[in-house]
Formats: C-alpha cells, sequence, structure tokens
C-alpha cells in the first residue's frame, strides 16, 4: 500500500517534471545563446495558458492541438520582442535588462488580470478524469499526454540545435560570439531565432499545463521562479541541465507534497536551489564559467 | 551635529534654500489636505523611504535586491505580534523587529557574497527568500497563518502616539521623519568610506579588490543597513494598515512597487528615490481614481500595468532616471556627486 502510495506519487513527478522542463529549457535556451534573463518567463507561460483556455472554451479546440499554434505565436511573439525591444540592450548592463523585462512581466501579468479577472481557469476536458490502471500504479491520462507532449517539444528543440545547420549556426552564437561574427552569421538575426524558440517553448509548456493546473495570473512569478529553480539547479544555459532540473523538480516536489505538506512543496525545491548556489554554483550540468 | 553641518556646509546655496523651502511646504501642507491626499502622501513618503533604502543595495552598492518586501514584511510582522500579543509597544518592538530583518538579510548576504552569486542569481535569491518566508507565514497559525494578522484599534487609544495609534495625520509626519531622516543616513554613507568602498565594488569589484577594499564587508554592510532601514518602513506599514497578510505583505509585486521610485527618480542618488515617489505614487493613485470614475468600479491590475509601462520607458530612454535631468533645469551643481 504504501510502496504503490510513493510509487504514484513518482510517476506524477517524473510526468509533471517533464513538463516543468520543457518551460525551463526555453529560459536556458534564451539566456544560454543571447545572454539576456527572461524574467518576463512565467508570465509568458500563464498567457499560453489563457490562450489555450480561451482556444478551448471558445472553439471547443483540445489544448494539445491549440499547443501548435500558440507555439507558433509564441515564436513570432519571441522573434519581434528580441528583434525591437531586447536587442538594444544586449550591450546594456545587466540590470537594465533586467528592469526592461520587469517590465514586460508586470504588463503581462497585470494585463492578464484586467482581461479575465482574478478566478481560476481550467480546460476541462472530456478525458480530464481518466486514468490507466497499470499494475499497482493508477495513471493520469492527461498527465501522460502532457509528459508526451512535452518530450516531443524539447525533443525536436534539442535536434534542431543538434542537425540543421541554423541550431549550429546558434550554438556558434553561444560557444563564441565574436568567432560567429566573424564568418559571417547573422548573429541579430540568430539571436531574434532563439529567443523566439524560447518563447515557443514556453508557449507549449503553458499550453500543455492549463490541462495539469488551474490558469490565475497570480501564478506567474511562481512559475518564473520555478524555471528559474531548474535552471539553476540544472546549469544555466545547459539543455539537458534544464530537463533534468525538471524531472528532479518535479519529483521532489510531488515528494514534498505527500511527505510535509502540498502548500510547503516550493520550499523544499528552495532548499535544493540554495543547496546547488552554495556548492554548484554552476549547476548540475553546468560548465564552470 | 558635526555630520549634519559637513553636509549643509558642502551643499550648493540654492539647493539648500529650495530644500529648506520644500520641507516647510511638507511641514505645513496638511493644513491645506484633505484626508483621501494625505493618504497620497503617507504613501509617497513612505516609497521614498523604502526607495532610499533599497538604493543602499542597487544604487550605492550595485546588488539588484527584488526581495525588498521580505524585510517590510519581517519588521511588520514582528512590531505587530509584540504588540499584538504581548503588549510591547512598536516604539521598541522596532529593535528586534530591526534585528530580525538584519538576521534574514545577513543569512542572504552570507549565502550570496561568500559564495560569489552576483547579478541575476542574487536577485532570484532575494526572490526567492521573500517567496519563502511568505509560505512559511501562510503556514503558522501563531502569526494568524493566510487569514492575516490584525492590529485591534481601540477606541480611545487614538492618541497614543508612542504607540503608533492615530489617525493619518500621525503617520504623514512620522512618515516625513522617516524619510527625511533616511535622506540624511544616506546623504553621510554616501561620502563616507564605506560609501566610497560600495561605489568601487558597484563599478568593478576587482578592482576594488585589489584597491584593498573587503568587497565582502562591503556588501555585507549595505545588506544589513538597507535591510534594517526597511524593516522600519514595515514596522510603520503595519501599524498604518493595521492588518497584515503573508499574500500582500511579502508578495513579489510588492518588492517591485519598492524599487520603482528610484529606478525612475535616479539609482544610486540621493534624491532619486523621494523624486521617483514624488512623481510615480500620485500618477498611480490618480490613474486608480480616473480608472474608477470613468470604468465606475476598480480596475485591478491597470496601475501596475501602468508602472510596468514607466519602467521600460524610463530604463530604454533614461536609465539614470529624472534626477540627474532635473538636477541641470533646476540648476543645481553639485560638484561632489
Amino acid at each position: 500500500m504504501l510502496f504503490s502510495l510513493y510509487a504514484n506519487v513518482l510517476v506524477q513527478g517524473i510526468l509533471t517534471g517533464l513538463v516543468y522542463g520543457l518551460m525551463a529549457l526555453g529560459l536556458s535556451v534564451i539566456f544560454g545563446v543571447v545572454r539576456v534573463v527572461n524574467f518576463a518567463h512565467g508570465e509568458f507561460a500563464v498567457v499560453a495558458m489563457y490562450a489555450a483556455f480561451v482556444l478551448f472554451a471558445a472553439l471547443g479546440l483540445d489544448p494539445f492541438v491549440s499547443l501548435a499554434p500558440i507555439a507558433l505565436a509564441f515564436f513570432a511573439i519571441g522573434y519581434a520582442l528580441q528583434r525591437t525591444l531586447i536587442n538594444p540592450f544586449i550591450a546594456r548592463p545587466e540590470h537594465e535588462q533586467f528592469i526592461l523585462l520587469v517590465g514586460v512581466a508586470i504588463i503581462l501579468v497585470n494585463g492578464t488580470l484586467m482581461v479575465f479577472g482574478p478566478d481560476a481557469r481550467h480546460a476541462n476536458l472530456p478525458y480530464s478524469f481518466d486514468s490507466w490502471l497499470i499494475g499497482p500504479l493508477i495513471v493520469d491520462k492527461v498527465r501522460v499526454y502532457a509528459a508526451i507532449a512535452a518530450v516531443l517539444v524539447s525533443a525536436a528543440l534539442l535536434a534542431f540545435f543538434r542537425f540543421t545547420p541554423t541550431g549550429t549556426a546558434i550554438r556558434a552564437c553561444a560557444d563564441n560570439l565574436i568567432g560567429a561574427a566573424v564568418v559571417g552569421l547573422d548573429v541579430k538575426k540568430l539571436y531574434a531565432l532563439t529567443f523566439g524558440l524560447g518563447l515557443a517553448c514556453v508557449g507549449a509548456a503553458g499550453a500543455i499545463m492549463v490541462v495539469l493546473t488551474d490558469a490565475t495570473p497570480m501564478i506567474a512569478p511562481a512559475f518564473t521562479l520555478l524555471a528559474f529553480t531548474i535552471v539553476i539547479i540544472g546549469g544555466m544555459g545547459s539543455m539537458t541541465g534544464a530537463l533534468v532540473g525538471g524531472l528532479l523538480i518535479g519529483v521532489v516536489e510531488a515528494l514534498a507534497s505527500i511527505l510535509i505538506a502540498p502548500s510547503m512543496k516550493s520550499m523544499v525545491s528552495f532548499a535544493l536551489l540554495v543547496a546547488v548556489l552554495a556548492f554548484r554554483p554552476q549547476g548540475l550540468m553546468g560548465r564552470r564559467a | 551635529m558635526t555630520a549634519l553641518r559637513d553636509l549643509i556646509a558642502a551643499t550648493p546655496r540654492r539647493a539648500l534654500a529650495m530644500l529648506i523651502a520644500f520641507i516647510a511646504v511638507l511641514a505645513i501642507a496638511p493644513a491645506f489636505l484633505d484626508r483621501y491626499l494625505l493618504s497620497v502622501m503617507i504613501l509617497v513618503f513612505w516609497f521614498a523611504y523604502v526607495g532610499q533604502a533599497w538604493n543602499i543595495m542597487m544604487g550605492f552598492c550595485g546588488q539588484l535586491s527584488l526581495g525588498h518586501a521580505l524585510y517590510v514584511g519581517l519588521g511588520g510582522y514582528v512590531s505587530a505580534l509584540l504588540f499584538v500579543k504581548f503588549g510591547i509597544s512598536p516604539a521598541l518592538g522596532l529593535i528586534p523587529a530591526m534585528l530580525i530583518a538584519m538576521a534574514f538579510g545577513a543569512a542572504i548576504g552570507w549565502l550570496s557574497f561568500r559564495f560569489g552569486i552576483e547579478g541575476v542569481y542574487f536577485a532570484l535569491l532575494t526572490i526567492a527568500f521573500a517567496e519563502v518566508t511568505r509560505i512559511g507565514f501562510d503556514n503558522w497559525a501563531f502569526t494568524g497563518g493566510a487569514a492575516g494578522l490584525f492590529i485591534p484599534v481601540r477606541a480611545g487609544a487614538a492618541g497614543e502616539w508612542w504607540n503608533l495609534r492615530g489617525g493619518p495625520l500621525l503617520f504623514y509626519y512620522v512618515c516625513l521623519a522617516l524619510m527625511l531622516a533616511a535622506f540624511l543616513i544616506c546623504a553621510r554613507l554616501r561620502f563616507s568610506k564605506l560609501g566610497y568602498a560600495w561605489l568601487a565594488v558597484r563599478e568593478d569589484p576587482e578592482a576594488a579588490r585589489a584597491l584593498g577594499v573587503d568587497v565582502f564587508r562591503a556588501k555585507m554592510a549595505a545588506i544589513l543597513i538597507s535591510s534594517a532601514m526597511t524593516a522600519v518602513g514595515g514596522v510603520v506599514y503595519a501599524f498604518y494598515q493595521n492588518n497584515l497578510f503573508p499574500s500582500q505583505t511579502f508578495d513579489i509585486s510588492r518588492s517591485i512597487e519598492m524599487i520603482l521610485a528610484p529606478i525612475i527618480g535616479g539609482l544610486g542618488t540621493l534624491f532619486g528615490p523621494i523624486v521617483g515617489a514624488f512623481i510615480l505614487t500620485p500618477l498611480g493613485q490618480a490613474l486608480i481614481a480616473l480608472i474608477e470614475h470613468v470604468v465606475g468600479k476598480g480596475v485591478p491590475g491597470a496601475n501596475l500595468v501602468f508602472y510596468g509601462l514607466c519602467l521600460m520607458v524610463i530604463i530604454w530612454f533614461a536609465p539614470n532616471g529624472v534626477w540627474p535631468w532635473m538636477k541641470k533645469s533646476l540648476g543645481i551643481r553639485e560638484e561632489r556627486e
């Protein structure tokens, strides 16, 4: 009985962690290449949640379907944002970039609040309460679909960076900016592409998230903090680190919510963050700067 | 007193005259203000005060804290608990409130500065500490948990100014005094040995270290002074509001509201936080009133969207804030700044 409880919680943690990983991947990609910290990350996730919710409520579109257009739209937003707003700040001091994005974050979260109000919204799918029985495990259908979707998007992104010429060019910018510029890469365009890809990740993650948890504007800073925690634990700029960190946080939070109290779960991930910052500041998979 | 005399001697005549006129106007202003405007002015002074405290860390020492609501909340909770549960006056409760906020500041500072956590990482850690403390207070029954802590308003106690029990007029002068005191403290600190060490750390920590500045100590001094000052702001906040909710007091949006005034006024300047608070707070309040008038009811979030826009516009066009420009147009030249 006890074993099956832990096994269930563990599986749930892993499935949720994969979605967390996708969200954090977006942040990690942007930081790793553009070297700008997207402080509005969780806010973008919440906007994507509302987008998926609206598409579901108005058109009956399943969030796992609307994920694609939302990711595409977020790619376009990210591309435009980098081109117009963030690019002039690339060479500016870190705190100025940060404050700029804090401004973006405040506008996004309170804009959502103005439009949708503070009430929690949830996409109630026809199969929301379906689950599979696998031995001692009871696995929610939506969680499995969410995890599969997250893995597919993450894998597509990793493959893009690994195997396509554009992906290789972006990695070149991250490794050696001057070298990349010298061999004639259009750094500005690649940066905009990267920011777009990062936001596409968070857009997809947000669309997935709406089937797992309620959307409220007020959850946004917590998502930002979550994504940051994952990325720092995994290692800033490391893509696999973000995924591993997401899994780790997903599992740790799931365990903490049954071992301690559900409301205290973020305390445990915070403790993990402090431990990582103190003993391995470059993160689990990060390279020492 | 010699410090004050030095300061006056070092201030340009024109600026001094303006400053005295400014203070005099503020001192007699309540006679002409209605209750609503009085409450706006209290907010202005309060934000100028905590902005000044935050400015020590970011403006002087270059450490971006995005979790200053933590110290407000701690100051407020400690003094309010001592008053509500043990009947200890906030005049005394002020001291433990400051000490506890400083302990948290010391923990954050030690953890960060010891292990070379800087910039964004540091900012994140400050947010994380504020968030975790919020969750802790949310779940702590002794402090009222998420349902909040209330300071009872007794009839007849309104005149107990030493217990911070009183009407808006009391808080008007308390906050005005705090704002002026913080200005003097910061002016004194800014041109002290420590102040120059902070500037060196802000501009180039490596070079500062090479020159023999103890970078760790300078940063620790900044976070300790800043957290203690902010805690005092928290005490006044708690007794002015008469209630404390973890979800409001420790919230990240509160931390961000606190940093707006110094950023808009001018990071690292002495007048920046004051100028910023005088510009932004009335604008925000006017916007709330305007929306209520037009829409017929309050639209939550509207004023914050406006603040967000202000932040972006300022950081885009004038990252040094309004004050440097204002100083020029007022014809003030400061040799030392």
